[in-house]
Protein backbone atom coordinates (compact mmCIF):
# COMPACT_ATOMS: atom_id res chain seq x y z
CA UNK A 1 0.00 0.00 0.00
CA UNK A 2 1.45 3.24 -0.90
CA UNK A 3 0.16 6.05 0.93
CA UNK A 4 0.50 8.21 -2.37
CA UNK A 5 -3.36 9.51 -3.11
CA UNK A 6 -2.58 10.20 -7.06
CA UNK A 7 -0.09 8.25 -8.16
CA UNK A 8 0.15 8.61 -12.07
CA UNK A 9 2.74 6.97 -14.39
CA UNK A 10 3.64 7.61 -18.21
CA UNK A 11 0.50 9.10 -19.05
CA UNK A 12 0.38 9.59 -22.89
CA UNK A 13 -2.44 11.11 -24.69
CA UNK A 14 -3.21 12.76 -28.23
CA UNK A 15 -5.66 13.74 -30.46
CA UNK A 16 -5.29 12.59 -33.64
CA UNK A 17 -1.87 14.11 -34.57
CA UNK A 18 -1.53 16.90 -31.87
CA UNK A 19 0.46 15.25 -28.59
CA UNK A 20 -1.42 16.81 -25.78
CA UNK A 21 0.39 14.60 -22.68
CA UNK A 22 3.96 13.10 -23.46
CA UNK A 23 4.55 10.71 -20.82
CA UNK A 24 3.52 12.34 -17.50
CA UNK A 25 4.37 10.54 -14.57
CA UNK A 26 2.62 12.14 -11.33
CA UNK A 27 2.08 11.39 -7.56
CA UNK A 28 0.81 12.96 -4.71
CA UNK A 29 0.81 12.48 -1.24
CA UNK A 30 -2.04 13.36 1.31
CA UNK A 31 -1.24 16.83 2.90
CA UNK A 32 0.55 17.87 -0.83
CA UNK A 33 -0.97 20.76 -2.86
CA UNK A 34 0.64 20.63 -6.27
CA UNK A 35 0.20 23.84 -8.73
CA UNK A 36 0.73 22.71 -12.26
CA UNK A 37 1.78 25.58 -14.40
CA UNK A 38 2.17 26.02 -17.67
CA UNK A 39 1.34 27.93 -20.60
CA UNK A 40 -1.95 27.65 -22.63
CA UNK A 41 -2.48 24.73 -24.33
CA UNK A 42 0.38 23.00 -22.63
CA UNK A 43 -1.67 19.86 -21.11
CA UNK A 44 -2.36 20.85 -17.57
CA UNK A 45 -6.66 20.19 -18.44
CA UNK A 46 -5.94 16.66 -20.78
CA UNK A 47 -3.61 15.74 -18.00
CA UNK A 48 -6.49 16.43 -14.85
CA UNK A 49 -9.41 15.20 -17.37
CA UNK A 50 -7.31 11.99 -17.48
CA UNK A 51 -6.93 11.80 -13.65
CA UNK A 52 -10.66 12.20 -12.90
CA UNK A 53 -11.50 9.46 -15.33
CA UNK A 54 -13.30 12.02 -17.97
CA UNK A 55 -10.45 11.31 -20.53
CA UNK A 56 -9.14 7.89 -21.25
CA UNK A 57 -4.85 7.43 -21.54
CA UNK A 58 -3.62 6.22 -24.52
CA UNK A 59 -1.22 4.76 -22.12
CA UNK A 60 -0.47 4.35 -18.48
CA UNK A 61 -1.83 4.09 -15.57
CA UNK A 62 -3.43 5.75 -12.48
CA UNK A 63 -3.83 4.88 -8.97
CA UNK A 64 -6.31 6.57 -7.19
CA UNK A 65 -5.90 5.52 -3.01
CA UNK A 66 -4.55 2.47 -4.32
CA UNK A 67 -7.47 2.06 -6.75
CA UNK A 68 -6.78 1.58 -10.49
CA UNK A 69 -9.26 4.45 -12.13
CA UNK A 70 -9.13 1.87 -15.50
CA UNK A 71 -10.30 -1.35 -14.02
CA UNK A 72 -12.25 0.40 -11.10
CA UNK A 73 -13.74 3.31 -12.30
CA UNK A 74 -16.43 3.80 -9.83
CA UNK A 75 -14.94 2.95 -6.90
CA UNK A 76 -11.77 5.16 -7.65
CA UNK A 77 -13.95 8.42 -8.69
CA UNK A 78 -15.84 8.42 -5.72
CA UNK A 79 -12.45 9.89 -3.79
CA UNK A 80 -12.26 12.48 -6.21
CA UNK A 81 -13.50 16.22 -6.21
CA UNK A 82 -13.38 18.01 -9.36
CA UNK A 83 -13.83 21.29 -10.52
CA UNK A 84 -13.74 21.77 -14.64
CA UNK A 85 -12.36 24.19 -16.30
CA UNK A 86 -14.67 27.00 -16.30
CA UNK A 87 -16.74 26.00 -13.29
CA UNK A 88 -19.34 24.62 -15.12
CA UNK A 89 -23.13 23.64 -13.52
CA UNK A 90 -26.40 23.74 -14.33
CA UNK A 91 -27.53 27.44 -14.73
CA UNK A 92 -31.15 27.15 -14.13
CA UNK A 93 -31.41 25.19 -10.44
CA UNK A 94 -30.56 26.96 -7.41
CA UNK A 95 -27.34 26.83 -5.16
CA UNK A 96 -29.24 24.67 -2.94
CA UNK A 97 -30.80 22.07 -5.75
CA UNK A 98 -27.64 21.67 -7.69
CA UNK A 99 -25.52 21.01 -4.86
CA UNK A 100 -27.99 18.57 -3.30
CA UNK A 101 -27.95 17.06 -6.77
CA UNK A 102 -23.92 16.04 -6.67
CA UNK A 103 -24.70 15.31 -2.91
CA UNK A 104 -26.83 12.59 -3.79
CA UNK A 105 -25.10 11.61 -7.08
CA UNK A 106 -22.02 11.08 -4.60
CA UNK A 107 -24.17 8.84 -2.29
CA UNK A 108 -24.18 10.52 0.55
CA UNK A 109 -27.11 10.05 2.53
CA UNK A 110 -29.72 12.93 3.89
CA UNK A 111 -28.59 13.18 7.21
CA UNK A 112 -24.96 13.66 6.17
CA UNK A 113 -26.09 15.99 2.96
CA UNK A 114 -27.85 17.97 4.88
CA UNK A 115 -24.26 18.42 7.49
CA UNK A 116 -22.49 19.18 4.02
CA UNK A 117 -24.42 21.61 2.89
CA UNK A 118 -24.50 23.46 6.28
CA UNK A 119 -20.75 23.43 6.15
CA UNK A 120 -20.59 24.45 2.40
CA UNK A 121 -23.49 27.31 3.42
CA UNK A 122 -20.68 28.56 5.70
CA UNK A 123 -17.12 26.91 4.60
CA UNK A 124 -17.82 28.75 1.28
CA UNK A 125 -19.23 31.71 2.11
CA UNK A 126 -22.59 30.53 -0.11
CA UNK A 127 -25.34 31.67 2.57
CA UNK A 128 -26.64 34.59 1.05
CA UNK A 129 -27.06 33.06 -2.45
CA UNK A 130 -28.42 29.71 -1.20
CA UNK A 131 -31.63 30.07 -3.14
CA UNK A 132 -31.04 31.93 -6.42
CA UNK A 133 -30.70 30.39 -9.61
CA UNK A 134 -26.82 29.54 -10.74
CA UNK A 135 -27.65 31.79 -13.97
CA UNK A 136 -27.90 35.15 -11.58
CA UNK A 137 -24.68 34.85 -9.66
CA UNK A 138 -21.75 36.81 -10.38
CA UNK A 139 -18.71 34.99 -11.70
CA UNK A 140 -16.79 34.66 -7.99
CA UNK A 141 -20.21 32.79 -6.98
CA UNK A 142 -19.89 30.81 -9.91
CA UNK A 143 -16.67 29.61 -9.04
CA UNK A 144 -17.55 29.27 -5.49
CA UNK A 145 -20.58 27.05 -6.29
CA UNK A 146 -17.99 24.98 -8.59
CA UNK A 147 -15.56 24.13 -5.20
CA UNK A 148 -18.71 23.55 -3.66
CA UNK A 149 -19.56 20.42 -5.44
CA UNK A 150 -16.35 19.46 -5.51
CA UNK A 151 -15.40 19.19 -1.90
CA UNK A 152 -19.54 18.20 -0.97
CA UNK A 153 -18.41 14.08 -0.06
CA UNK A 154 -15.45 15.80 1.54
CA UNK A 155 -12.64 13.72 -1.02
CA UNK A 156 -9.86 12.86 -0.52
CA UNK A 157 -8.44 14.01 -3.53
CA UNK A 158 -9.53 17.67 -4.94
CA UNK A 159 -8.47 18.21 -8.37
CA UNK A 160 -9.11 22.09 -9.26
CA UNK A 161 -8.83 23.21 -12.93
CA UNK A 162 -8.01 27.31 -12.88
CA UNK A 163 -9.51 27.49 -9.52
CA UNK A 164 -9.18 31.82 -9.46
CA UNK A 165 -9.90 32.24 -13.04
CA UNK A 166 -11.73 35.28 -13.68
CA UNK A 167 -11.83 36.30 -10.23
CA UNK A 168 -10.74 39.73 -8.67
CA UNK A 169 -7.96 39.61 -6.39
CA UNK A 170 -9.81 39.90 -2.82
CA UNK A 171 -11.98 36.52 -4.38
CA UNK A 172 -8.50 35.11 -5.56
CA UNK A 173 -7.00 35.75 -2.06
CA UNK A 174 -9.91 34.16 -0.67
CA UNK A 175 -9.63 31.34 -2.76
CA UNK A 176 -6.00 30.59 -1.78
CA UNK A 177 -6.84 30.68 2.02
CA UNK A 178 -9.79 28.34 1.48
CA UNK A 179 -7.51 25.87 -0.71
CA UNK A 180 -4.65 26.19 2.52
CA UNK A 181 -7.10 25.73 4.84
CA UNK A 182 -8.68 22.27 3.54
CA UNK A 183 -5.47 21.12 2.36
CA UNK A 184 -4.34 19.84 5.11
CA UNK A 185 -5.79 16.34 4.95
CA UNK A 186 -6.15 16.35 1.00
CA UNK A 187 -4.26 15.78 -1.77
CA UNK A 188 -4.92 18.84 -3.53
CA UNK A 189 -3.92 19.31 -7.66
CA UNK A 190 -4.75 22.94 -8.93
CA UNK A 191 -3.89 24.21 -12.69
CA UNK A 192 -2.95 27.61 -12.92
CA UNK A 193 -0.95 29.87 -15.14
CA UNK A 194 -0.76 32.14 -12.63
CA UNK A 195 2.59 32.26 -10.67
CA UNK A 196 1.78 33.80 -7.77
CA UNK A 197 -0.30 31.28 -6.74
CA UNK A 198 1.87 28.96 -7.17
CA UNK A 199 4.00 30.49 -4.56
CA UNK A 200 1.45 31.08 -2.46
CA UNK A 201 -0.57 28.32 -2.16
CA UNK A 202 1.49 25.19 -3.72
CA UNK A 203 3.96 22.89 -1.85
CA UNK A 204 4.88 21.45 -5.46
CA UNK A 205 4.86 23.19 -8.51
CA UNK A 206 5.14 20.95 -11.94
CA UNK A 207 5.65 22.83 -14.59
CA UNK A 208 4.80 21.56 -18.11
CA UNK A 209 5.40 22.76 -21.67
CA UNK A 210 4.43 20.35 -25.17
CA UNK A 211 2.87 17.60 -23.25
CA UNK A 212 6.15 17.01 -21.64
CA UNK A 213 7.06 17.97 -17.54
CA UNK A 214 9.93 19.95 -17.23
CA UNK A 215 10.35 21.07 -13.81
CA UNK A 216 8.80 19.13 -10.46
CA UNK A 217 9.91 20.98 -7.21
CA UNK A 218 9.23 22.71 -4.36
CA UNK A 219 8.64 26.99 -5.26
CA UNK A 220 11.49 26.83 -3.24
CA UNK A 221 13.96 24.67 -4.91
CA UNK A 222 12.78 25.95 -8.48
CA UNK A 223 14.18 29.79 -7.74
CA UNK A 224 17.44 27.72 -6.28
CA UNK A 225 17.98 25.77 -9.28
CA UNK A 226 16.97 28.28 -11.75
CA UNK A 227 17.41 31.52 -10.21
CA UNK A 228 19.36 34.37 -12.14
CA UNK A 229 22.31 35.31 -10.26
CA UNK A 230 21.54 38.50 -8.54
CA UNK A 231 21.46 41.56 -10.35
CA UNK A 232 21.65 45.39 -9.43
CA UNK A 233 19.71 47.77 -10.75
CA UNK A 234 20.26 51.07 -10.16
CA UNK A 235 17.76 54.66 -11.41
CA UNK A 236 19.36 57.76 -11.81
CA UNK A 237 17.54 61.01 -13.39
CA UNK A 238 19.98 61.77 -15.71
CA UNK A 239 20.37 61.50 -19.37
CA UNK A 240 22.93 58.71 -20.52
CA UNK A 241 24.82 59.45 -23.55
CA UNK A 242 27.36 57.10 -25.49
CA UNK A 243 30.35 58.40 -23.88
CA UNK A 244 28.77 58.37 -20.17
CA UNK A 245 28.03 54.78 -21.02
CA UNK A 246 31.44 53.77 -21.80
CA UNK A 247 33.15 55.45 -18.63
CA UNK A 248 30.26 53.66 -16.36
CA UNK A 249 30.82 50.67 -18.06
CA UNK A 250 34.66 50.87 -17.84
CA UNK A 251 34.77 51.84 -14.13
CA UNK A 252 32.45 49.66 -13.08
CA UNK A 253 34.43 46.52 -12.33
CA UNK A 254 31.98 43.70 -12.72
CA UNK A 255 31.31 41.47 -15.69
CA UNK A 256 28.19 42.56 -17.33
CA UNK A 257 26.84 46.65 -16.69
CA UNK A 258 23.79 47.37 -18.92
CA UNK A 259 22.19 50.44 -19.62
CA UNK A 260 18.45 50.21 -20.45
CA UNK A 261 16.39 53.78 -20.72
CA UNK A 262 13.19 54.03 -19.11
CA UNK A 263 12.06 57.79 -20.40
CA UNK A 264 13.57 60.87 -21.68
CA UNK A 265 15.14 61.21 -18.74
CA UNK A 266 15.71 58.45 -16.76
CA UNK A 267 18.25 55.47 -16.85
CA UNK A 268 18.65 52.25 -15.26
CA UNK A 269 22.02 50.87 -15.13
CA UNK A 270 22.13 46.90 -14.28
CA UNK A 271 25.01 44.87 -13.01
CA UNK A 272 25.49 41.66 -12.55
CA UNK A 273 28.39 39.08 -12.75
CA UNK A 274 28.72 35.23 -13.77
CA UNK A 275 31.51 34.51 -10.80
CA UNK A 276 30.40 36.81 -7.71
CA UNK A 277 27.34 38.46 -6.42
CA UNK A 278 28.25 42.06 -7.21
CA UNK A 279 28.21 44.69 -3.92
CA UNK A 280 25.35 47.23 -3.79
CA UNK A 281 28.25 49.88 -1.98
CA UNK A 282 31.15 49.27 -4.56
CA UNK A 283 29.01 50.08 -7.59
CA UNK A 284 27.30 53.23 -5.94
CA UNK A 285 30.82 54.53 -4.99
CA UNK A 286 31.56 54.11 -8.83
CA UNK A 287 28.33 55.60 -10.22
CA UNK A 288 28.69 58.44 -7.72
CA UNK A 289 31.79 59.28 -9.01
CA UNK A 290 29.97 60.51 -12.06
CA UNK A 291 27.49 62.58 -10.24
CA UNK A 292 24.61 61.17 -11.30
CA UNK A 293 21.18 61.76 -9.10
CA UNK A 294 20.24 58.38 -7.95
CA UNK A 295 16.67 57.60 -7.72
CA UNK A 296 16.34 54.07 -6.62
CA UNK A 297 18.98 51.25 -6.07
CA UNK A 298 17.95 47.70 -5.69
CA UNK A 299 18.46 44.08 -5.90
CA UNK A 300 16.62 42.16 -8.09
CA UNK A 301 15.78 38.62 -7.76
CA UNK A 302 14.23 36.48 -10.38
CA UNK A 303 10.79 35.75 -9.19
CA UNK A 304 8.71 32.42 -10.18
CA UNK A 305 7.82 34.22 -13.00
CA UNK A 306 11.03 34.66 -14.24
CA UNK A 307 12.31 30.57 -13.67
CA UNK A 308 9.16 29.64 -15.22
CA UNK A 309 9.49 31.90 -18.89
CA UNK A 310 13.10 30.20 -18.62
CA UNK A 311 12.09 26.80 -18.27
CA UNK A 312 9.35 26.88 -20.61
CA UNK A 313 10.89 28.91 -23.30
CA UNK A 314 14.46 26.92 -22.88
CA UNK A 315 13.63 23.44 -22.78
CA UNK A 316 10.95 23.67 -25.35
CA UNK A 317 12.99 25.48 -28.24
CA UNK A 318 15.86 22.99 -27.80
CA UNK B 1 -28.34 -2.56 -7.77
CA UNK B 2 -29.99 -0.76 -5.47
CA UNK B 3 -27.63 2.19 -5.91
CA UNK B 4 -27.80 1.46 -9.86
CA UNK B 5 -31.36 2.33 -9.49
CA UNK B 6 -31.09 5.13 -7.42
CA UNK B 7 -28.23 6.83 -9.30
CA UNK B 8 -30.14 6.70 -12.36
CA UNK B 9 -33.38 8.21 -10.49
CA UNK B 10 -31.51 10.76 -9.11
CA UNK B 11 -30.37 11.13 -12.72
CA UNK B 12 -34.16 11.71 -14.16
CA UNK B 13 -35.70 13.57 -11.47
CA UNK B 14 -32.92 16.39 -11.86
CA UNK B 15 -34.01 16.08 -15.76
CA UNK B 16 -37.34 16.06 -15.27
CA UNK B 17 -38.01 18.79 -12.76
CA UNK B 18 -35.46 20.49 -15.39
CA UNK B 19 -38.50 20.95 -17.42
CA UNK B 20 -40.63 22.91 -15.35
CA UNK B 21 -37.48 24.86 -13.78
CA UNK B 22 -37.91 27.15 -17.25
CA UNK B 23 -41.00 27.90 -19.05
CA UNK B 24 -40.48 25.16 -21.59
CA UNK B 25 -42.63 22.62 -20.02
CA UNK B 26 -45.54 24.97 -20.11
CA UNK B 27 -44.60 26.33 -23.45
CA UNK B 28 -44.89 22.73 -24.78
CA UNK B 29 -47.24 21.39 -22.91
CA UNK B 30 -49.76 24.48 -23.91
CA UNK B 31 -48.48 24.04 -27.60
CA UNK B 32 -49.17 20.29 -27.89
CA UNK B 33 -52.68 20.90 -26.10
CA UNK B 34 -53.53 23.13 -28.75
CA UNK B 35 -51.93 21.68 -31.55
CA UNK B 36 -53.31 18.42 -30.64
CA UNK B 37 -56.81 19.42 -30.35
CA UNK B 38 -56.67 21.71 -33.11
CA UNK B 39 -55.52 19.12 -35.66
CA UNK B 40 -58.18 16.49 -34.35
CA UNK B 41 -60.93 19.26 -34.41
CA UNK B 42 -60.46 21.01 -37.78
CA UNK B 43 -57.65 19.11 -39.85
CA UNK B 44 -59.75 15.68 -38.65
CA UNK B 45 -63.08 17.02 -38.55
CA UNK B 46 -64.30 15.40 -35.60
CA UNK B 47 -67.72 16.37 -35.37
CA UNK B 48 -68.24 16.27 -38.95
CA UNK B 49 -67.45 12.61 -39.05
CA UNK B 50 -70.32 11.62 -36.24
CA UNK B 51 -68.22 8.76 -34.99
CA UNK B 52 -67.75 8.31 -31.10
CA UNK B 53 -63.70 7.19 -31.53
CA UNK B 54 -60.60 8.89 -30.99
CA UNK B 55 -59.19 8.06 -34.45
CA UNK B 56 -59.21 12.00 -35.57
CA UNK B 57 -57.16 12.41 -32.36
CA UNK B 58 -54.27 9.68 -32.62
CA UNK B 59 -54.17 9.99 -36.37
CA UNK B 60 -51.88 13.27 -36.15
CA UNK B 61 -49.66 12.28 -33.34
CA UNK B 62 -47.04 10.98 -35.65
CA UNK B 63 -46.55 14.23 -37.44
CA UNK B 64 -47.06 16.16 -34.10
CA UNK B 65 -44.44 14.20 -32.57
CA UNK B 66 -42.37 14.86 -35.78
CA UNK B 67 -41.82 17.91 -34.31
CA UNK B 68 -42.37 18.40 -30.63
CA UNK B 69 -40.16 15.24 -29.31
CA UNK B 70 -37.24 16.14 -30.88
CA UNK B 71 -38.27 19.82 -28.92
CA UNK B 72 -38.23 17.92 -26.01
CA UNK B 73 -35.30 15.74 -26.50
CA UNK B 74 -32.68 17.92 -28.28
CA UNK B 75 -31.28 19.68 -25.03
CA UNK B 76 -30.86 16.54 -23.56
CA UNK B 77 -27.51 15.57 -24.69
CA UNK B 78 -26.46 18.82 -26.81
CA UNK B 79 -26.74 21.27 -23.83
CA UNK B 80 -24.44 19.31 -21.28
CA UNK B 81 -21.57 19.44 -24.08
CA UNK B 82 -22.29 23.15 -24.76
CA UNK B 83 -22.00 24.11 -21.48
CA UNK B 84 -19.36 21.96 -19.79
CA UNK B 85 -21.82 20.18 -17.77
CA UNK B 86 -20.57 16.93 -19.12
CA UNK B 87 -18.02 16.59 -17.41
CA UNK B 88 -19.47 16.94 -14.42
CA UNK B 89 -21.72 14.20 -14.68
CA UNK B 90 -19.37 11.88 -16.20
CA UNK B 91 -16.39 12.69 -13.46
CA UNK B 92 -19.67 11.08 -10.69
CA UNK B 93 -19.13 7.47 -9.70
CA UNK B 94 -21.75 6.80 -12.50
CA UNK B 95 -21.75 4.88 -15.70
CA UNK B 96 -23.00 6.66 -19.16
CA UNK B 97 -25.64 3.81 -19.38
CA UNK B 98 -27.24 5.10 -15.86
CA UNK B 99 -26.94 8.92 -17.53
CA UNK B 100 -28.62 7.96 -20.77
CA UNK B 101 -31.39 6.12 -19.26
CA UNK B 102 -32.05 8.73 -16.55
CA UNK B 103 -32.23 11.67 -19.27
CA UNK B 104 -34.52 9.24 -21.77
CA UNK B 105 -36.97 7.99 -18.83
CA UNK B 106 -37.40 12.22 -17.74
CA UNK B 107 -38.24 13.45 -21.16
CA UNK B 108 -40.22 9.93 -21.38
CA UNK B 109 -42.53 10.41 -18.48
CA UNK B 110 -42.64 14.27 -19.43
CA UNK B 111 -44.35 12.85 -22.29
CA UNK B 112 -46.89 10.72 -20.74
CA UNK B 113 -47.87 14.24 -18.43
CA UNK B 114 -48.78 15.89 -22.14
CA UNK B 115 -50.94 12.78 -22.97
CA UNK B 116 -52.33 12.50 -19.66
CA UNK B 117 -53.61 16.07 -19.86
CA UNK B 118 -55.23 15.16 -23.38
CA UNK B 119 -57.72 12.97 -21.40
CA UNK B 120 -60.75 15.57 -21.29
CA UNK B 121 -60.75 14.15 -25.21
CA UNK B 122 -61.30 11.03 -24.03
CA UNK B 123 -63.83 11.96 -21.33
CA UNK B 124 -66.11 14.31 -24.33
CA UNK B 125 -65.69 11.48 -26.39
CA UNK B 126 -67.67 9.49 -23.89
CA UNK B 127 -69.85 11.49 -22.85
CA UNK B 128 -70.78 12.56 -27.06
CA UNK B 129 -71.29 8.51 -27.65
CA UNK B 130 -70.31 4.68 -27.00
CA UNK B 131 -66.74 4.38 -28.45
CA UNK B 132 -64.94 1.50 -28.21
CA UNK B 133 -62.28 2.35 -24.74
CA UNK B 134 -60.41 -0.53 -25.39
CA UNK B 135 -59.16 0.74 -28.51
CA UNK B 136 -58.48 4.10 -27.20
CA UNK B 137 -56.42 2.60 -24.20
CA UNK B 138 -54.71 0.89 -26.71
CA UNK B 139 -54.15 4.05 -28.89
CA UNK B 140 -52.61 6.03 -25.91
CA UNK B 141 -50.01 3.36 -24.85
CA UNK B 142 -49.05 2.81 -28.57
CA UNK B 143 -48.97 6.67 -29.18
CA UNK B 144 -46.79 6.71 -25.56
CA UNK B 145 -44.41 4.17 -27.21
CA UNK B 146 -43.75 5.85 -30.97
CA UNK B 147 -43.13 8.92 -28.66
CA UNK B 148 -40.33 6.90 -27.12
CA UNK B 149 -38.64 5.75 -30.31
CA UNK B 150 -39.02 9.35 -31.13
CA UNK B 151 -37.27 10.38 -28.20
CA UNK B 152 -34.65 7.80 -27.83
CA UNK B 153 -33.67 8.66 -31.13
CA UNK B 154 -33.60 12.59 -30.57
CA UNK B 155 -31.74 12.08 -27.23
CA UNK B 156 -28.92 9.71 -29.33
CA UNK B 157 -28.73 12.32 -32.10
CA UNK B 158 -28.40 15.37 -29.55
CA UNK B 159 -25.27 13.64 -28.65
CA UNK B 160 -23.70 14.32 -31.70
CA UNK B 161 -23.73 18.29 -31.40
CA UNK B 162 -23.35 20.94 -29.07
CA UNK B 163 -25.69 22.88 -30.66
CA UNK B 164 -29.43 22.25 -29.86
CA UNK B 165 -31.14 23.86 -32.53
CA UNK B 166 -28.71 21.14 -34.94
CA UNK B 167 -30.11 18.06 -32.11
CA UNK B 168 -33.56 19.15 -33.44
CA UNK B 169 -33.24 19.58 -36.92
CA UNK B 170 -31.51 15.92 -37.43
CA UNK B 171 -33.77 14.36 -35.36
CA UNK B 172 -36.95 15.85 -37.26
CA UNK B 173 -35.27 14.25 -40.26
CA UNK B 174 -34.55 11.22 -39.45
CA UNK B 175 -37.72 10.59 -37.56
CA UNK B 176 -39.24 12.23 -40.86
CA UNK B 177 -37.24 9.00 -42.99
CA UNK B 178 -39.03 6.81 -40.08
CA UNK B 179 -42.56 7.96 -40.79
CA UNK B 180 -42.16 7.82 -44.71
CA UNK B 181 -40.80 4.31 -45.01
CA UNK B 182 -44.40 3.15 -44.48
CA UNK B 183 -45.62 5.29 -47.33
CA UNK B 184 -47.02 3.58 -50.69
CA UNK B 185 -45.19 6.23 -52.32
CA UNK B 186 -41.55 5.25 -51.08
CA UNK B 187 -42.34 1.73 -51.20
CA UNK B 188 -43.33 1.47 -54.71
CA UNK B 189 -40.32 4.04 -55.77
CA UNK B 190 -38.25 1.07 -53.96
CA UNK B 191 -40.19 -1.87 -54.80
CA UNK B 192 -39.28 -1.71 -58.61
CA UNK B 193 -35.75 -1.89 -58.29
CA UNK B 194 -34.87 -4.13 -54.70
CA UNK B 195 -35.76 -7.80 -53.68
CA UNK B 196 -39.02 -8.07 -51.81
CA UNK B 197 -37.83 -8.51 -48.53
CA UNK B 198 -36.03 -4.84 -48.67
CA UNK B 199 -39.35 -3.54 -49.79
CA UNK B 200 -40.83 -5.15 -46.56
CA UNK B 201 -37.81 -4.22 -44.22
CA UNK B 202 -37.80 -0.54 -44.90
CA UNK B 203 -41.98 -1.17 -44.71
CA UNK B 204 -41.83 -2.38 -41.41
CA UNK B 205 -39.52 0.21 -40.36
CA UNK B 206 -41.99 2.90 -40.40
CA UNK B 207 -43.19 4.39 -37.18
CA UNK B 208 -46.39 5.02 -39.67
CA UNK B 209 -47.63 1.13 -40.40
CA UNK B 210 -46.75 0.52 -36.79
CA UNK B 211 -48.46 3.14 -35.37
CA UNK B 212 -51.78 2.87 -37.73
CA UNK B 213 -51.89 -0.63 -36.80
CA UNK B 214 -52.14 0.14 -33.17
CA UNK B 215 -54.77 2.78 -33.77
CA UNK B 216 -57.36 0.39 -35.32
CA UNK B 217 -56.90 -1.43 -31.79
CA UNK B 218 -54.70 -4.50 -32.87
CA UNK B 219 -51.54 -4.42 -30.69
CA UNK B 220 -49.82 -7.03 -31.91
CA UNK B 221 -46.38 -8.19 -30.58
CA UNK B 222 -44.27 -7.12 -33.23
CA UNK B 223 -45.31 -3.40 -33.10
CA UNK B 224 -44.76 -3.78 -29.12
CA UNK B 225 -41.47 -5.45 -29.99
CA UNK B 226 -40.53 -2.86 -32.69
CA UNK B 227 -40.71 0.08 -30.88
CA UNK B 228 -39.17 -1.43 -27.66
CA UNK B 229 -36.18 -2.49 -29.31
CA UNK B 230 -36.51 1.01 -31.17
CA UNK B 231 -36.05 2.84 -28.06
CA UNK B 232 -32.94 -0.19 -26.59
CA UNK B 233 -31.03 0.22 -29.97
CA UNK B 234 -31.36 4.08 -29.67
CA UNK B 235 -30.34 4.15 -25.92
CA UNK B 236 -27.27 1.88 -27.01
CA UNK B 237 -26.18 3.84 -30.00
CA UNK B 238 -26.50 6.72 -27.50
CA UNK B 239 -24.05 5.82 -24.58
CA UNK B 240 -21.67 5.21 -27.12
CA UNK B 241 -21.95 7.96 -28.55
CA UNK B 242 -21.31 10.00 -25.33
CA UNK B 243 -18.09 7.80 -24.91
CA UNK B 244 -16.84 8.73 -28.43
CA UNK B 245 -17.75 12.53 -28.49
CA UNK B 246 -17.51 13.96 -24.26
CA UNK B 247 -14.44 16.13 -25.30
CA UNK B 248 -15.11 17.43 -28.36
Amino acid sequence: MSSKLIDAKNLKKSFGEFIAVDDIDLSVLRGEVVGFLGPNGAGKSTTMKMLTGFLEPDSGSIMINNVDLKSNPLQAKEFIGYLPEGAPSYSDMNVLEFLSFVGKMRGLSKKILTNRLDEMAIQISLKEVWNKPIETLSKGFKRRVGIAQALIHDPDILILDEPTDGLDPNQKHEMRNLIKTISKNKAIVISTHILEEVEAVCSRAMIIADGKLLANETPANLEKQFANKDIISIKVFNRINAVLAKNLKSSIHYGDVKIEKLDKDTNRILVSDDKKTPELNAVLKQVNKFKLNIIEASFVKSNLEEIFRKITTTNVSS
Amino acid sequence: MKTYLEKTYIIFDRELKGYFRTPLASIFLLVFLALSSGMTFFLGRFFERDQADLTAFFAWHPWLFLILMPAIGMRLWAEERRSGTIELLITLPVTNMQLVIGKFLASWIFTLIALILTMPIWVTVNYLGDPDNNVILISYIGSWLMAGAFLALTSCLSALTKNQVIAFIISSISGFVLIMAGFNLVLSSVRSWTPTWVTETIGSMSFLSHFSRIQMGVFDLRTLIFFVSMIILCVWINVQLVQIKKAD
